[in-house]
């Protein structure tokens, strides 16, 4: 399989005071196409900074990352953000929906950047808010919404225009359990589907069930790369 | 699509936005409003200071200086040819100042007693009232003046002068007519009497203080006459405005203050509060170019929009002010200033409106643009966190 990102002895420190805090050391890590895969891990163990540096919202502090080829930290400004409006979607784990805009406004914000046409924009958005089952809330605004509901935005954003890579940050941490089997299994599909590759940091039982690949993070290091079954 | 979002961004945030807009159009009314106010007050002032007093210019007896009482005695003397043929052509008339004494209601009063041809037609003082085929005097007086000394038409004041050879003489003279008008140079504390009779009187046949040109800058060079030109003549008043002006520019200040708060608080604190969301937008591909005009065009539809908020209550309101006149709530008079009525008129030239409306536009955008460029800057990461780091992205 064609590989999609490679991190080559990847450092990541934040400073701190007067000595840096290292969140991240010595990350050798592979992604092919059509990935499934989890990162676990403890809180504070660097899940979230690893999907931060592969989708170029931060940079790393030495060793290369390399996404669809690109040395992401040497792409200019328009270049990388060209990048993650075409090619990756990203699922906060803060959410970060536009608090002005209506539920169908943030799902459609990623096409519009795209340039899409307004007819193909709402058939779009209004599919992937039907995959996350969120149909009747169409015009709410994120302050009028449940934290579930709020997560399933999120989710519905970073699908909608069918990148090639989804970076999901505790997808499911607000989502019930039907909520969470239902979205699991409408990722999956579209993983199998479309060959798009799904990359996750969570802690949460119910999507490891679902990964092909367990990635246990500890303290910045990598403690273990497996194969597991997957849904 | 940068202009759909910055609408998008504008009616989807609500009331405070709105609140923030009305606020913005305040200070495009206020601005105008208030510059409108002394610009009409100019105007007018100047206007009715040129049709009572000075017309095109005045020549003074080298002697008279109207700050000085004691000039007058001194300050006359006979009319230059050149200038006696603008008199007869109407374009031109002239003037004789004596100090006098008046008794009304038996107390003594000091007065200028000033002559005038009955017949000029070049000030719009109503000379036609008086008579000089009569024996009696008859005399001119202003409204404000006759309130304070409390006289009517008709009624009779006794008046004492000196000649020029210092003999005093005294005489009964007829208020033939009292007369409205807002110049204060020619109503205070002064009476006017035909021009041949105060030469009569004084002894001084053929000799004036004051000419007064109708054409401006007539610009001659007479022995004994020292020409003023308009600019000297309304310096005064001009003085007095921009002190006025510069008075009122605290209360002005106040408000563009406000209004720059007004953006302020819509553009550079609720951009910073908003570096979240500019951080999610670059976090899904947005260009930093891209959002720094989203930004900029959020902050310049605000004042677009400020703009007809204004004209909706604004135009009808000035247009108001215009017919009915402001109701300035002042004594004019107190403020010892002509070419005030009690409601004065603004003037609202184009220049003027556009010129607040550029203002005030340049201010939002200048206001808009630089917090979202340096936010702009950040990494997603940051501007997400809501940190302000000096380091780039790339
Ligand atoms: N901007 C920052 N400055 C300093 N330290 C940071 C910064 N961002 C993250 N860290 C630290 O780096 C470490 C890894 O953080 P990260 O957010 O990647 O953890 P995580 O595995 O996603 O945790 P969680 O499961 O709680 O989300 C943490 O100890 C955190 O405190
Ligand atoms: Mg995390």
């Amino acid at each position: 399989m064609n590989k999609l990102i490679e991190m080559k002895n990847v450092m990541k420190k934040y400073p701190m005071g007067k000595t840096d805090f290292v969140a991240l050391e010595n990350i050798d890590l592979k992604f092919s196409e059509g990935e499934f895969t989890g990162i676990v891990g403890p809180s504070g163990s660097g899940k979230t900074t690893i999907l931060n540096i592969i989708g170029s919202l931060d940079s790393q502090s030495s060793g290369d990352v390399l996404v669809m080829g690109k040395q992401i930290a040497k792409l200019s400004n328009t270049k990388s953000a060209r990048l993650r409006s075409q090619k990756i979607g990203f699922i906060f784990q803060t959410y970060n929906l536009l608090p002005v805009y209506t539920v169908f406004e943030n799902v459609e914000f990623p096409l519009l950047l795209l340039n899409m046409s307004k007819e193909k924009r709402k058939i779009l958005v209004n599919e992937a808010l039907k995959w996350v089952g969120l149909t009747d809330k169409i015009k709410s605004k994120p302050a009028q919404l449940s934290g579930g509901e709020c997560q399933r935005v999120a989710i519905a954003r970073a699908i909608v225009k069918e990148p090639k890579l989804v970076l999901a940050d505790e997808p499911t941490a607000n989502l019930d359990a039907e909520n969470s089997h239902n979205i699991l299994k409408m990722m999956k599909k579209i993983n199998e589907e479309t060959g798009t590759t799904f990359i996750f940091a969570t802690h949460d039982a119910k999507v490891i069930k679902y990964i092909t690949r367990k990635i246990t993070l500890l303290d910045g290091s990598i403690a273990q790369d497996e194969i597991v079954s997957g849904g | 699509m940068v202009t759909k979002l910055a609408l998008r961004n504008i009616f989807g945030s609500g009331l405070r936005t709105w609140l923030n807009i009305f606020i913005l159009s305040l200070s495009y009314f206020v601005i105008i409003a208030l510059q409108g106010f002394f610009v009409g007050w100019q105007e007018d002032a100047t206007r009715e200071m040129k049709e009572w007093d000075l017309a095109g210019g005045q020549y003074w007896q080298q002697s008279y200086d109207p700050y000085d009482p004691f000039t007058l005695d001194d300050s006359h003397g006979p009319t230059p040819k050149e200038l006696q043929e603008k008199i007869k052509k109407d374009k031109a008339i002239s003037i004789l100042l004596t100090p006098a004494t008046i008794y009304p209601k038996g107390r003594m009063r000091n007065i200028v007693l000033k002559g005038i041809d009955p017949q000029q037609k070049l000030l719009k003082i109503p000379t036609k009232h008086l008579r000089s085929d009569e024996d009696e005097i008859s005399c001119l007086i202003g409204s404000e003046f006759a309130k304070k000394i409390d006289i009517k038409e008709g009624e009779y004041l006794v008046l004492r002068w000196r000649d020029k050879n210092g003999v005093y003489d005294a005489e009964d003279v007829k208020i033939a007519h009292i007369f409205h008008t807002t110049v204060l140079t020619v109503e205070s504390n002064q009476i006017w009497i035909p021009l041949s009779q105060l030469q009569e009187m004084l002894d001084l046949p053929g000799e004036v203080t004051i000419i007064t040109m109708k054409d401006e800058n007539y610009n001659k060079q007479f022995q004994g006459w020292t020409y003023r030109n308009l600019d000297f003549l309304l310096a005064d008043l001009k003085n007095m405005i921009k002190a006025k002006t510069v008075g009122s520019s605290i209360i002005y200040f106040l408000l563009l203050f406000l209004a720059v708060l007004a953006i302020f608080d819509t553009q550079i604190l609720s951009i910073f509060r908003r570096r979240k969301e500019m951080g999610t937008m670059m976090a899904m591909g947005m260009t930093r170019p891209k959002i720094i005009q989203l930004f900029t065009t959020e902050g310049a539809l605000h004042a677009v929009f400020a703009i007809f908020m204004g004209a909706i209550y604004g135009i009808p309101l000035l247009n108001y002010f215009e017919k009915v006149g402001m109701n300035i709530g002042m004594d004019a008079k107190e403020w010892g200033l002509s070419g005030l009525e009690d409601a004065l008129y603004p003037v609202y030239g184009w220049k003027l409106v556009l010129g607040t409306i550029i203002f005030v536009f340049l201010t939002v955008i200048i206001v808009s643009y630089l917090p979202t460029r340096k936010i702009s800057r950040l990494k997603p990461t940051d501007a997400l966190r809501g940190k302000m780091t000096k380091k780039k992205v790339d």
